[in-house]
């Protein structure tokens, strides 16, 4: 394993100070902001520098949806599986975009350039059925243009 | 609806916290949002900032000595974490778990501390009330549930979005009015309200007034205000299974009820979209809800059957036909479906 540089989480940490117990959770978002993900190298500094166990971190990171312990793609595809979008056809939708990146959700490109997620909901049920490419959104998502619009992203 | 309300008007759910805190004393505030709103985020960050630079937040408000912060803090992606014992949880830097009640949060909430928890358009009323006055706000609205509501109408209906309507508006009014009625003329079969957690309301409730208790007395909930209509081409055994294995997933595992109770429900319901069913299961699946629903530690557990239960009561001969007849009548269930027509389905 490549020995990750500490620097970026030095800066979080340095930006969020004092970092506390009640701040683990918007201290693990950023660094993920800025790593991409939670190395496990970072996770052990982070609980050295704050005094808040390892152990909590990871159990934090485990708990919640939105950490990922592993590198991730530089682009994330959420395909939304809240109810509208459910009963307007996400299916077709997860299957089209599935075989368009050869991945399944929770899965990663080879090329690390698309990671594939399902969603609860992205809160916008009136454009069902939704994608959310980074931070885009892609409503009445036509399963045949999804070549077309994942392209738009190296 | 509550994203709408952050990203189009934040300044009425941060107003109203304001009036809400200085009623109450409180000097810290949070506004939990979900990450998967972004723009939401952004919006009532900005408006916070803007609120600082004119003296509305901060120390010593308007001259007032009440100093009062806000924090918005994101969501990580825990569903359980609307309830708002776990809300808390993940306010302190936990892990989303629910907490037993009582203590209700307004006694000992966030660091034991007594602490109240309002939703987004709750807040954003605040403002209206007391420029107006209580007695404007109660002239919509029925007996028991005062003022408007916002609904976010989608699924299988003609025009989708937000919609805001006196309480006590009708089902019909909403989804054949506002909603210009079902796409192709289909027939109009539930619409299921109050997100994953609520319930499914067939046709014959068209035309009920909906506010609180009504929605109760029909098995479902206002819930996250979501109305999603569906039409004779959705199953809604396929319906059911879909909303407990939500709730399966999203279960914090803490209290055994909800843990257990929601994958077994899910496994039940497996079966019968796959042919396997029973009648017993039918039976199970009501026993086994009740249990999950009067045993489990918090709001997730209690509603989570709420879907199963409300489908079974409304809609007992879809799962009849499921379990007896072995056939899926909306010719969702693929292994439910004559050859040829799971044929047909693939165009």
């Amino acid at each position: 394993m490549t020995a990750v540089d500490l620097g970026p989480a030095h800066a979080v940490l340095e930006d969020m100070a004092p970092v506390d117990h009640g701040h683990a959770i918007p201290l693990l978002q950023n660094i993920q902001e800025s790593y991409g993900y939670l190395p496990r190298e970072v996770l052990l500094e982070l609980s050295s520098e704050t005094g808040i166990p390892a152990s909590h971190l990871f159990g934090l990171a485990t708990f919640y949806a939105q950490f990922y312990l592993e590198e991730h793609g530089r682009h994330t595809v959420r395909v939304c599986r809240g109810t509208a979008c459910h009963v307007r056809g996400r299916k077709i939708i997860q299957e089209a975009i599935d075989e368009e990146l050869g991945i399944g959700p929770g899965e990663t490109t080879e090329d690390r350039r698309f990671s594939l997620e399902t969603v609860a909901c992205v809160g916008t049920c009136f454009l069902a059925p939704v994608v959310m490419i980074d931070h885009d959104y892609f409503g009445n998502f036509d399963p045949k243009k999804v070549g077309e619009i994942i392209g738009g992203y190296e | 609806m509550d994203r709408a309300l952050l990203e189009g008007d934040p300044h009425s759910v941060l107003e109203g916290m304001i009036i809400s805190a200085y009623a109450i004393e409180a000097t810290k505030g949070f506004i939990y949002v979900r990450a998967e709103y972004p723009i939401a985020v952004l919006h009532i960050r900005k408006a916070i900032d803007e609120a600082h630079e004119r003296g509305l937040l901060g120390d010593n408000i308007l001259g007032s000595g009440y100093s009062l912060d806000i924090e918005v803090r994101e969501g990580a992606g825990a569903f359980v974490c609307g309830e708002e014992t776990a809300m808390i949880a993940s306010l302190e830097g936990e892990r989303g778990m629910a907490r037993p009640k009582p203590p209700y949060p307004a006694v000992r909430g966030y660091h034991g501390e007594p602490t109240i928890i309002n939703n987004v358009e709750t807040f954003a009323n605040v403002p209206l009330i007391i420029e107006e006055g209580g007695a404007a706000f109660a002239e919509s609205g029925t007996e028991g549930s005062k003022g408007t509501k916002i609904f976010a109408l989608a699924g299988q209906v003609n025009n989708t979005g937000l919609v805001e309507v006196p309480m006590g508006a009708t089902i019909r009014e909403i989804v054949f009015g506002v909603g210009g009625g079902m796409p192709r003329n289909r027939e109009f079969k539930a619409v299921q309200m109050g997100g994953p957690s609520g319930g499914c309301v067939p046709a014959a409730h068209l035309d009920l007034p909906i506010d609180y208790d009504s929605l109760k007395e029909v098995g479902a909930i206002m819930g996250s205000g979501g109305m999603i209509v569906m039409d004779n081409t959705t199953c809604i055994v396929d319906i059911a299974r879909y909303f407990i294995s939500f709730c399966a997933e999203e279960s914090c595992g803490l209290c055994a009820p909800c843990r257990l109770g929601t994958v077994q429900l899910e496994e039940t319901l497996n079966r019968i979209t796959e042919g396997k069913g029973t009648l017993e299961d039918l039976d199970k699946l009501e026993s086994l809800g009740e249990v999950v629903q009067q045993t489990s530690l918090c709001g997730l557990g209690q509603t989570a059957p709420n879907p199963v239960m409300s489908t079974l009561r409304h809609f007992r001969d879809e799962y009849l036909a499921h379990v007896v007849d072995k056939t899926c009548p909306a010719g969702v269930c693929t292994a439910l479906l004559p050859v040829e027509a799971t044929v047909g389905k693939e165009k």
